[in-house]
């Protein structure tokens, strides 16, 4: 395939994936993979797991991950760029949209009382959200520790009104994964 | 400048949330929170909107804010700040870091990061309980309970939970936003 066509066609593909999926980036991964695993095989299935296990890994939404990494897999830089550039497109012209609209469409009560359920809801969807990623957690005692501590300490600092980054968080429990990695390793070492 | 402003904000939003979807709530929320570009119950709507249409939170809450804040050049500079980091990692994994996912230093960091992920999400999910549904936090601890919505987020628990019990697995979000909107229009508009 052409080169300038490859492109094309990497665009129209996460343009379409970018408009039609619902619900986020896992939601998105079946998708992606019956496109480019099954139908397009540019990718083979052990591939996918791999940018699947990098886009978790890495910073970001993991479908602009997942788009950067195939559309650069099939057809470099520029690939990349239109694949993301394709998946952002479709929601940032809707909710584009929306945001010239809603504050008006809200002036209207019964829609300011339908969003007022809406708000009770989307607590308990990020609540459930957090409680199936604390079941797939592993349960050992540093990541049991890391957890109930920063989870103490943003309930206490949002009710107190105390400011303070959950950046900070990230970069102090990343510092602590290291360091006990390296304590363990050393542990080992000196035990042979 | 708030263009800048805007760019750089979004770009650190990019740059330090790891997980995708759900884990980004918490950066989001400090940060639109601390400049006053969006209220708790503003950023409540956008949740649910970003849930009821294709595409990354994060994109669609750059883009709103954006839009909001400085119009279509406000919108497309926080998109392209959000989505950027993202885009320059995995191309320079993709390009250079074959065997990112090998590295000991990687795997220990992540070991520490991810149980933070999952408090600041839970952490999130409580603060918004006690904040919308109870009224308290901010330093403020006069209840001002929200009857209404610890109703709807009752029904919402249980009709998700029945929901699960039956079809072994949870109800899309949508759903449950679109449940929440009928149940917000129908007790909101009815004086008690």
């Amino acid at each position: 395939m052409k080169k300038s066509k490859l492109i094309l066609t990497l665009f129209l593909c996460f343009f379409k994936i970018g408009a039609f999926t619902f619900g986020g980036g896992y939601a998105m991964l079946a998708l992606l993979e019956n496109e480019f695993v099954e139908k397009k095989k540019w990718l083979t299935k052990d591939e996918f797991l791999d940018m699947l296990a990098i886009a978790e890994s890495t910073p970001g939404p993991i479908a602009i991950n997942s788009a950067t990494f195939i559309g650069y897999k099939t057809a470099g830089v520029l690939g990349s760029t239109f694949s993301t550039l394709g998946v952002v497109l479709p929601s940032f012209i809707i909710i584009f949209i929306i945001s010239l609209f809603l504050d008006k469409f809200l002036t209207f009560t019964i829609v300011a009382n339908a969003f007022r359920g809406i708000q009770a809801c989307v607590v308990y969807l990020i609540g459930s959200t957090g409680i199936k990623l604390f079941k797939q957690m592993e349960k050992k005692a540093l990541p049991l520790t890391i957890m109930s501590v920063i989870l103490a300490c943003m309930i206490i600092f949002s009710l107190f009104a105390i400011k303070f980054s959950s950046i900070v968080f990230i970069l102090i429990t990343g510092a602590i994964g290291i360091v006990s990695f390296y304590a363990k390793h050393n542990a080992k070492e000196e035990t042979k | 400048m708030i263009l800048l402003e805007l760019f750089f904000t979004f770009f650190k939003i990019g740059a330090l949330t790891f997980g995708g979807g759900y884990a980004m709530i918490p950066f989001v929320r400090e940060q639109v929170l601390a400049h006053g570009w969006l209220t708790e119950e503003e950023l409540l709507n956008m949740i649910a909107v970003s849930e009821s249409t294709p595409g990354p939170i994060a994109v669609n809450m750059a883009t709103f804010v954006g839009s909001n804040e400085a119009g279509i050049l406000g919108s497309i500079l926080a998109t392209l700040g959000v989505v950027l980091p993202s885009f320059i990692i995995i191309l320079i994994i993709s390009a250079l870091l074959k065997n990112f996912l090998k590295y000991n230093g990687v795997k220990a960091f992540l070991s520490g990061v991810r149980p933070c992920v999952v408090s600041l999400i839970l952490g999130t999910a409580a603060t918004l309980f006690l904040s919308i549904l109870l009224g308290i936090g901010n330093n403020d601890f006069t209840l001002n309970l929200d009857i209404l919505g610890i109703i709807i987020f009752a029904i919402v628990v249980a009709i998700a939970t029945v929901y699960k019990k039956l079809k072994g697995k949870k109800p899309s979000p949508i759903l449950m936003i679109a449940i929440s909107a009928c149940l917000g229009m129908i007790f909101y508009s009815i004086p008690f």
